[in-house]
């Protein structure tokens, strides 16, 4: 069992509860409640402690994401170089909002505190990929390169 | 003759701008033309304004290239490389002639930042090869005592960069001073502050600065443990955390009897957050460090004196132990000399938003706000007036144009009621809407509320919908006095800085840019022409062509008109949404 095992490589520590969540989001994608239950029983802490962590920092998700999950920049330098407008347009253009994906499960839209990239303001993440100086028109440009 | 030299820098900001292309495109002509020169990567220089940056050394000197994108590469190579000639058009920085850009270095010392841009930050060697690890050299080798390494740190008047501003001997005094057979050093790399982004370029371009002001810090604390505690958001940095940290205990800078100093026993790891603002605040940082929701607690006692695992416990910031090794090798007096009565040597500064050369900076303390914007970054992009620029993140509060000429030292900002934070400078122009500029960073500290609190929890939440109301046209004249009086008791009833310091961008704004409330909420305006609700959208029928461009666009079907005659906006059916005004060719939209 995958989940174990991760457990397993922190020692069942409960104190590195936040590492093995990052590890096991990174293998499933998400932490739905059954996978909370196993982390829990690997680590001997409650249920409830593995839910109030996983609610609390917001990296940790219960809802899986897109397969290109987008992720837009509203820290303050992006907000006053125009990143709310630029996540209006990736709203118009995918139909969803902020927290969900679309329908085919390809896209979806969450917004991030700062990755630090502020000298390239306004920045939008689509996975691992960073963009930067994104202006409102250049948003189809950028769902195209993932068309297909 | 030595070897030419490019080297390509390659942090989060130069690689969110190609220069990771700009890198292989290199390296594939270099194989391709088998040209004979050396490859090398660094990290950010600080000039984000100019990714991707190549430097160039040749026989004469430094060269450094700006916007070196992909499709720029074989230009500079072929004319520079091969032909000797250096393109001088493209090249920002160099001590051998002036370019455009040579003052943004002008004002600038680097201590902090001694290493950014400038080394391979994966390499031991290459830091080894700058003074680094002397220090701790230079303590093991005099066997200075532990005291006296603090008293070097008292005697710098080093405080704490993360914003607190506490003088970090006293700190470090503290700990030393608690008795336990257990202490730990953590670093405070939870640079939770949006628009701050100098911690990460620290981590990203000098990770053994760091590593070594921590072993110092241990070595003067008595501390076994040492966690760097980092956001999740920083996946670059806590990479080359990790191959700093393992080159470091390969070379015995960590480990047993660290440099043969009998008993000094100690080791880092890094521990990654998981998105918590509150978590840069210490006691919940320590909880988030032991697994646990990031929720603060009540001090004393102090983390001095019961901290992680309910040992002593000493927290410092990225940027200060960068600049330990430096003070222990040159000298506190060498630091002190920068810097005004009260606050020494230097801070560095993010500068993000309206301004022409965004990028990182580090300046000698003392000097006033005007010359960071104008000098150093270049004023305000397309001719636009400075308004107000906000300092310490959404802790902080907004300095006004006329308050320009403060000085940065910890006191003199503090006076403003903004405070130093941790060094980033949002710059605004006048078409930034003070009123949604204190929105946004309510609507911030209120998600970040970690909830424990009421007066934080609710208190903020209730400011945010006073907020909202007034820029959504909908303000009561008695709103101000309200904002006013919750501020006063969430400051007064917050148990922890996020609580305590949130309603400083309200607080700010309304000391300084009041009218900007009342055309809200009296005359209903919005003067920035931020706030939609508040906005009139217009066709000036002398300008407008009847093209029916915007009549096409509007996605309510609110303009008429006949094609070849002017058009009219139904004022009933317009939602303000902006893009007839964004899309019309001629100017023949007026807001008000």
């Amino acid at each position: 069992m995958q989940i174990m095992e991760i457990c397993k490589s922190f020692n069942n520590q409960p104190g590195d509860l936040i590492n093995v969540l990052h590890k096991v989001q990174g293998v499933f994608g998400y932490l739905p409640a059954e996978v909370q239950e196993i982390v829990a029983n690997g680590l001997g802490v409650s249920v409830a402690k593995v839910y109030g962590v996983v609610t609390f920092y917001s990296f940790f998700t219960m809802i899986p994401k897109g397969i290109h999950p987008i992720s837009i920049c509203t820290g303050t330098a992006c907000y006053v170089r125009g990143a709310e407008k630029v996540l209006e347009e990736f709203k118009k253009e995918l139909g969803i909002g902020v927290g969900e994906s679309t329908p085919d499960g390809k896209f979806s839209i969450t917004c991030l505190r700062c990755v630090g990239a502020c000298g390239l303001a306004p920045v939008v993440m689509v996975g691992e990929k960073t963009y930067g100086r994104v202006s409102p028109e250049g948003v189809l440009d950028i769902l195209k390169e993932y068309e297909g | 003759m030595a070897k030419t030299k490019v080297i390509v820098g390659l942090g989060s900001c130069g690689i969110a701008a190609g220069a990771r292309k700009t890198y292989e495109k290199i390296k594939q002509l270099q194989e391709v033309e088998n040209l004979d020169f050396e490859l090398k990567k660094t990290s950010c220089i600080g000039m984000c304004f100019r990714e991707p940056l190549v430097e160039i050394i040749d026989e004469h000197g430094s060269y450094i290239y700006g916007n070196v994108d992909e499709g720029r590469v074989v230009e500079v190579i072929e004319r520079h490389v091969i032909n000797h000639e250096p393109v001088k058009e493209l090249v920002v920085k160099t001590d051998l002639f002036q370019t455009e850009d040579n003052h943004f270095f002008e004002d600038q010392v680097k201590i902090a930042l001694r290493h950014c841009g400038y080394i391979d930050p994966e390499s031991i060697d290459e830091y080894e090869a700058h003074e680094g690890y002397e220090s701790i050299k230079k303590i093991a080798d005099n066997e200075i005592k532990p005291e006296d390494v603090i008293g070097m740190i008292l005697e710098s008047g080093l405080r704490g960069r993360g914003g607190g501003g506490f003088p970090t001997g006293m700190k470090w005094k503290f700990a030393r001073n608690s008795i336990s057979s257990e202490k730990y050093i953590i670093c405070n790399a939870d640079e939770g502050d949006p628009g701050a982004f100098m911690d990460r370029s620290l981590l990203e371009g000098d990770p053994h600065a760091v590593l070594e002001g921590m072993i110092i810090g241990a070595y003067a604390i008595g501390a076994t443990g040492g966690v760097i505690y980092c956001r999740a958001e920083y996946p670059l940095a806590i990479k080359r955390l990790n191959i700093a940290i393992e080159q470091a205990r390969d070379k015995g800078y960590l480990g047993d009897h660290i440099l043969g100093i009998e008993g000094f026993c100690f080791d880092i790891y890094v521990k990654e957050g998981a998105g918590a603002f509150v978590c840069g605040e210490e006691t919940a940082l320590i909880a988030s460090v032991e697994g646990e929701r990031g929720m603060p607690r009540k001090r004393p006692p102090f983390p001095a004196v019961s901290g992680l695992w309910k040992k002593p416990t000493n927290i410092n910031n990225v940027e200060t132990f960068a600049n330990i090794p430096w003070i222990v090798f040159h000298g506190p007096g060498a630091y002190a000399k920068y810097g005004t009565a009260k606050s020494k040597g230097t801070k560095v500064f993010a500068l993000a938003g309206k301004i022409n050369n965004s990028g990182l900076v580090e300046v000698p303390m003392g000097i006033t706000i005007h010359d960071i914007i104008f000098k150093l970054g270049g004023g305000i992009p397309d001719g636009k007036r400075f308004k107000a620029v906000q300092l310490g993140g959404p802790s902080g509060g907004c300095i006004p144009e006329y308050l320009a000429n403060t000085i940065v030292d910890y006191d003199s900002v503090n006076a403003t009621g903004a405070i130093m934070g941790s060094g980033g400078m949002v710059v605004m122009d006048e078409s930034t809407c003070m009123v949604d500029v204190a929105k946004f960073f309510l609507n911030f500290t209120q998600e970040e509320s970690c909830g424990k609190c009421t007066f934080c929890r609710i208190g903020t939440k209730r400011m945010l919908e006073i907020l909202t109301r007034i820029t959504e046209g909908e303000g009561e004249e008695e709103d101000i006095e309200k904002l006013e009086e919750l501020a006063y008791q969430i400051k007064d009833n917050s148990l922890c800085g996020l609580g305590q310091t949130a309603p400083n961008p309200v607080l700010t704004t309304l000391k300084y840019f009041r009218d900007e409330y009342t055309a809200h909420i009296i005359e209903k305006k919005c003067p920035a022409k931020v706030c939609k609700n508040l906005l009139t959208y217009e066709i000036i029928a002398d300008k407008c062509t009847g093209c029916t461009v915007c009549a096409k666009k509007c996605p309510v079907n609110a303009i008429s008109g006949e094609r070849k005659l002017p058009h009219l906006i139904d004022q009933e059916a317009c939602t303000h949404c902006g893009d007839c005004y964004s899309r019309c060719k001629f100017d023949a939209i007026t807001v008000s």
